[in-house]
């Protein structure tokens, strides 16, 4: 791979951003972003461990062996999964409360071994580092549009800040069903957008 | 660097090292923030006791625990300055949600009236049963319940006879609610006779003998 720093972040961002192009990590992706600000701390705390992690694969590729790679991977996703939980629920009580069961969840992630698999274990630290930020921030990005286009739509508030009243929100986008119609839309444009870009 | 082949040897002294550092890591981490945990944990549990109660001086240091066989209450009593009881609020929890457990605070003052609630965990359908958070303390139809003495009002949702207005739609949430509250004040009169008295006759050392455990178990399991 011959990209430049620049490139392997905005790959992460846009081109093959997780969500709306890799479809990586939906689980929480849909479950997590009910609000904004739930959708933004999920993608930051998963920021963050993907950000570890791909530093710490990439450092330990040579001397990992092959046939007990996975296993290794996982016990240091784990182990920085679980510092983040006990620094959300030690610094952050209430959104520990809100994210709930999903934080313990970014171990199996698929998007977090994935990229330790498929990026980390062949790259360099540098540009594992600057991989681990481009998906970690694409993923945040998807997150936050996700929660905020739900929160708006479903009881008219965006961070919080009521925009419109909130009976005129329409709950379902609250709801696990408007989770898939909203990110089916979001994938609609973002697809469009790239043709549009090609042309 | 050459990778290492996948020898017994090296592939068991790469996972247990990797596993080493990964519980040094963490064990430094959790001893780091183990405190910083039980203070947020204690300043959640002191926020909701103060927006639960009229305002006082200080708590019983140790609440009294309640167990009725399947939930379980604390009762945090509240005095003013000169030690007159003006309170107490109530931990309680119903394990009758739509989804599951729901765990509630709510404060009532010396005459058993409702002063406010607070919800401190449900997972309740959003939009729907999750609205408890302050659909019991709006002013509208007969749903409010703050300011009620559950001794005389029927505190249960109008359609098994009570006089609580269910939420629109979530009826089963609504009932897990007042269930709590209802479990809540069952706990309060139990033990309020005690406290009332004892801050009358030993107002200076009131706390010590509150701690004593109350058998009123089995009448409150009757109630539910």
């Amino acid at each position: 791979m011959k990209d430049s720093g620049f490139k392997i972040i905005v790959n992460g961002l846009l081109k093959e951003n997780p969500i709306f192009v890799l479809t990586l990590g939906m689980c929480p992706a849909l479950a997590t972003t009910t609000s904004a600000i739930n959708g933004m701390s999920m993608g930051l705390a998963t920021l963050f461990v993907l950000f570890g992690s791909n530093i710490v694969v990439s450092m330990l590729k040579n001397i990992i062996p092959d046939k007990v790679r996975i296993l290794a991977y996982v016990v240091v996703i784990a182990t920085f999964e679980s510092v983040v939980e006990m620094l959300i629920h030690a610094y952050f009580p209430s959104l520990y409360e809100s994210l709930g069961i999903f934080i313990p969840l970014i171990v199996v992630n698929c998007m977090v071994l994935g990229r330790a698999e498929a990026f980390a274990a062949t790259n360099s630290v540098f540009k594992s580092a600057l991989d681990g930020l481009g998906m970690g921030l694409g993923f945040t990005f998807a997150l936050t549009l996700l929660g905020v286009a739900r929160e708006l739509l479903g009881t008219g508030k965006a961070f919080g800040y009521v925009v419109f009243p909130d009976q005129y929100g329409a709950l379902i986008f609250v709801l696990a069903p408007g989770a898939f119609i909203v990110l089916g839309y979001i994938i609609v444009v973002m697809n469009r957008f790239k043709k549009i870009r090609r042309l | 660097m050459k990778k290492l082949s996948s020898s017994f040897l090296n592939m068991v002294s790469v996972l247990s090292g990797i596993t080493i550092i990964a519980a040094v890591t963490l064990t430094y981490v959790y001893m780091q923030t183990k405190d910083q945990i039980n203070h947020s944990q204690e300043v959640k549990q002191l926020e909701a006791i103060r927006t639960v109660l009229p305002p006082f001086d200080h708590l019983d240091l140790k609440p009294l625990d309640m167990n009725d066989g399947v939930e379980t209450m604390k009762v945090y009593k509240a005095y003013d300055r000169k030690n007159n009881f003006v309170g107490a609020a109530v931990e309680s929890s119903s394990n009758n949600g739509y989804k599951g457990h729901i765990d509630i605070m709510v404060g009532f003052d010396k005459q058993g009236i409702i002063y406010n609630y607070t919800v401190l965990e449900q997972n309740e359908t959003p939009g729907l049963g999750s609205k408890m958070i302050d659909w019991f303390k709006t002013k509208k139809g007969n749903q409010n319940i703050l300011g009620k003495n559950p001794a005389t009002a029927n505190l249960s949702v109008t359609k098994t006879g009570g006089e609580v207005d269910a939420i629109t739609a979530a009826t089963i949430s609504s009932k897990a609610f007042l269930f709590a509250i209802r479990n809540a004040y069952f706990a309060f009169t139990s033990n309020i006779e005690s406290s009332i008295q004892l801050t009358e006759t030993n107002a200076d050392s009131t706390q010590q003998d509150v701690k004593e455990p109350i058998n009123n178990n089995v009448e409150m399991k009757g109630n539910n």
